[in-house]
């Protein structure tokens, strides 16, 4: 089990640091997947090995699975509204409606 | 009784004053001043048949067998209950006084209202602005005067004095475009409001240790020797004698509890009465319009004080320390007003401090008044001189404001010589003039006259005082009439109109007011109106008055009147220097009698320089520095705060998953060194 486990960590930590690092925000939303899939995975590998003769964490699964697409979308849409207005997707230049 | 005609004669002003309140804008003038006059005239007629019922119907409800007048409830219901004992309650209250009022009040307020339809619009017939508020407001307090003549207990009467006293603030500031009129009602509400102070504090004090708002069971058999006085069931009479025998224990101050209440009382009287030092307002209440000043500010309001005193007498007999005061007040005054009224230029002026001095004289004689002396005269002196001092003050107004009409000044200095012009109101004028001089057969020779006999009987000192300040006054009225009607001949300006008698809505109250003063004397007032209700005569004729004078002391008041009538006739008949040498030989009692004493810049220093100077400002430093700068400085560090932490709230989202994560690590870590 620990085999999986670990690749799943590392994949968030990934997640986690691109996700602070990065300024663009199409490369955040790939560190936001990562981390969600991270997850994904930590659920399918304890309800494999906890709960063999039981499916609900399979199915939380592909419920995220299916959320994260639906939520990819409306990012997406939401980055290329922003850049049409803005011409930029770096949110730290993106302030104009804070003052 | 049937209850329909009381009721409906409150209710009809009540309903006049609404209609006409609410909708009166909306109605052509004429419209508005007839129906305020109908309704007042319909009051009229069933007051008219109120009273003479009561005083001459026979009815037992209104006359014992013995021909005692007595009191009579004609209904009283519970208009606030606050614990079964706390309860207030509106009535009608039928007995002498309230039906000698229910004669006087009416009767100026028709007059006033059928005066106030011709004076209310310039020479071309154009009516003023505010017509029909005017006579919503007239309607008002006709209103209230009732509801506070008949009232049935103190706290009724309160309700009512209160509302008369804002219908006289609504009526001195009609003009409210005029900055001394909108000061005159202020003064006039703010003073009065200051001494019903007093009033409030007194029947707080006198209710709580009587348990009972109620005129009946106060006034009613207090102590022994006083049994006679208006007869309820025995019970209550026990009741109220034993609550009295312990609420007379309690002393404050050197003086029992009943006299403190009795005095506080009589200050809201002496507020609404103009007695010294309450007397500011009445003369400055002059600027709203003289009809006004006629009906509210010269025969019913003003009295109200001394229909309060006469209402709560058989209380007041019972402390004689409170009606001293009485006297020593309504003396000084009755003479302070004549000095100043001599030496005043604006008429109304005159004919205000005039009615100061005639309501002293009402104050005099009801504390004068003892039932060991002719069986209390001075108590029917007053209630008679308060009628007939309303019918000829009303009359000399109404007469005043006809010629204010005319000339448009308020000063005779615009006057002198009118007599030519204006026949009928110089007629009438000198009928008020005599009457209120005390001239035989007029209507205040009677009173004045009665008035004096009670002062005879209380203490010569007394007598003489009054009989001068009498004098007084027939001097100061004829020096008016003169200054007004002769003195020298009137100038009429190229281009205007020479003045003339005035239509005949305002000519006919004059006439039938003076008419009234001269046959209002003959008023058997001893058979109807006195203390304890016994009448005073056996049989009454058309001169019984004339009959029952005390020779001796008419004579010498009329001696004294002549005598003051002539010393004015020889000063201001005709044109001449003396008045102006007489002035400069005391220059400084004609300085002060023309500044009323100084009293109003006295006032004026009291509160300007002590109470605002020493008490307000320091109060208004404290509000402003302490109270204020507390608020200030919560809102300023509250302020400089937020300033400080908003860069906290930066919107950099990758911050704000910094602050996240490591407050998540630390929580891990603490949670794990925890479990450890």
């Amino acid at each position: 089990m620990i085999y999986y486990l670990i690749p799943a960590l590392l994949m968030f930590c990934c997640g986690v640091y691109g996700f602070v690092t990065r300024k663009n925000m199409i490369a955040m939303l790939i560190s936001l997947e990562l981390m969600l899939n991270a997850v994904d995975i930590n659920f399918v590998v304890f309800n494999r090995y906890l709960f063999p003769g039981q499916m609900e964490g399979m199915f939380f699964t592909l419920f995220a699975i299916a959320i994260a697409a639906a939520e990819t979308a409306l990012a997406i849409a939401i980055i290329i509204n922003v850049f049409r207005a803005a011409r930029n997707v770096d949110v730290n230049d993106l302030n104009k409606m804070k003052h | 009784m049937d209850i329909t005609i009381p009721i409906l004669i409150l209710a009809i002003p009540l309903f006049m004053f609404l209609l006409l309140g609410l909708t009166g804008m909306k109605m052509p003038h004429w419209l508005a001043g007839t129906l305020g006059t109908a309704g007042m005239g319909t009051v009229l007629v069933l007051s008219y048949i109120t009273a003479l019922t009561y005083f001459y119907g026979g009815s037992p409800q209104f006359i014992a067998e013995n021909g005692e007048r007595l009191q009579a409830v004609i209904f009283n219901c519970t208009w606030l209950q606050f614990t079964p004992s706390l309860v207030i309650k509106l009535g009608f209250l039928l007995d002498p006084i309230s039906a000698l009022m229910l004669i006087v009040i009416p009767t100026i307020s028709f007059m006033v209202h059928l005066y106030s339809m011709g004076y209310m619009r310039d020479h071309h017939g154009v009516y003023e602005h505010g017509f029909q508020r005017f006579y919503a407001f007239l309607s008002l307090f006709s209103f209230s005067m009732l509801g506070l003549v008949v009232a049935t207990n103190i706290f009724q009467m309160y309700i009512f004095w209160e509302l008369v006293g804002a219908s006289s603030y609504l009526l001195i500031g009609f003009y409210y475009k005029k900055p001394s009129a909108v000061s005159a009602s202020k003064k006039a509400f703010i003073v009065t409001r200051f001494a019903d102070l007093g009033f409030l504090i007194g029947i707080l004090v006198l209710s709580y240790y009587t348990g009972t708002f109620d005129f009946m069971q106060l006034t009613s058999a207090p102590v022994d020797g006083m049994e006679g006085v208006y007869q309820v069931s025995e019970q209550t009479a026990l009741g109220v004698k034993n609550i009295f025998a312990q609420s007379a224990a309690p002393m404050f101050m050197g003086a029992s509890v009943l006299t403190w209440a009795l005095v506080l009382i009589f200050m809201g009287g002496m507020g609404k009465s103009a007695m010294m030092p309450l007397h500011i307002w009445l003369p400055d209440a002059m600027e709203g319009p003289t009809p006004v000043s006629a009906l509210i500010h010269a025969a019913t309001m003003v009295v109200a004080g001394v229909y309060l005193v006469a209402r709560l007498y058989p209380l007041y007999l019972m402390e004689t320390t409170s009606l001293d005061i009485i006297v020593v007040v309504g003396a000084l005054t009755a003479f302070y007003a004549a000095m100043v009224a001599c030496a005043q230029i604006d008429i109304k002026r005159v004919l205000a401090f005039s009615t100061i001095s005639q309501i002293a004289f009402m104050m005099v004689s009801l504390g004068v008044s003892r039932p060991e002396f002719h069986e209390g005269i001075g108590y029917m002196a007053g209630m008679f001189h308060l009628f007939t001092h309303a019918m000829f003050k009303a009359l000399l107004f109404l007469c005043a404001g006809a010629i204010i009409h005319v000339v448009g000044s308020n000063d005779y200095t615009a006057m002198h010589g009118l007599r030519k012009f204006m026949p009928i109101t110089n007629a009438c004028f000198l009928i008020g003039c005599l009457a209120i001089a005390g001239i035989i057969p007029f209507a205040g020779f009677f009173s004045k006259d009665e008035i004096l006999v009670a002062c005879f009987g209380h203490s010569i000192f007394w007598y003489i005082w009054m009989s001068a300040v009498a004098g007084l006054t027939a001097f100061y009225m004829f020096r008016l009439y003169y200054l007004i009607f002769w003195w020298k001949e009137h100038k009429v300006h190229e281009g205007h109109h020479a003045p003339a008698d005035q239509p005949w809505t305002m000519t006919l109250p004059l006439v039938i007011l003076a008419a009234i003063s001269c046959v209002a004397g003959f008023v058997p007032m001893g058979n109807l109106v006195t203390w304890n209700g016994v009448p005073m005569f056996e049989h009454v004729n058309f001169f019984t008055n004339l009959t029952h004078l005390n020779w001796s002391v008419a004579l010498v008041s009329l001696a004294v009147a002549i005598v003051a009538i002539i010393i004015a006739t020889v000063m201001y008949r005709k044109e001449n220097p003396l008045p102006d040498r007489m002035a400069d030989m005391f220059p400084r009692l004609w300085d002060w009698c023309h500044h009323r004493f100084y009293w109003d810049e006295l006032y004026q220093f009291i509160t300007h320089k002590i109470i605002f100077g020493c008490i307000s400002r320091p109060i208004a430093w404290f509000d402003r520095h302490i109270i204020d700068g507390a608020m200030d400085g919560l809102a300023t560090v509250t302020n400089k705060a937020s300033y400080a932490i908003r860069g906290l709230q930066s919107g950099k989202i990758q911050m704000y998953v910094w602050v996240y994560l490591i407050g998540a690590l630390l929580l891990a870590a603490v949670t794990a060194v925890c479990l450890m």
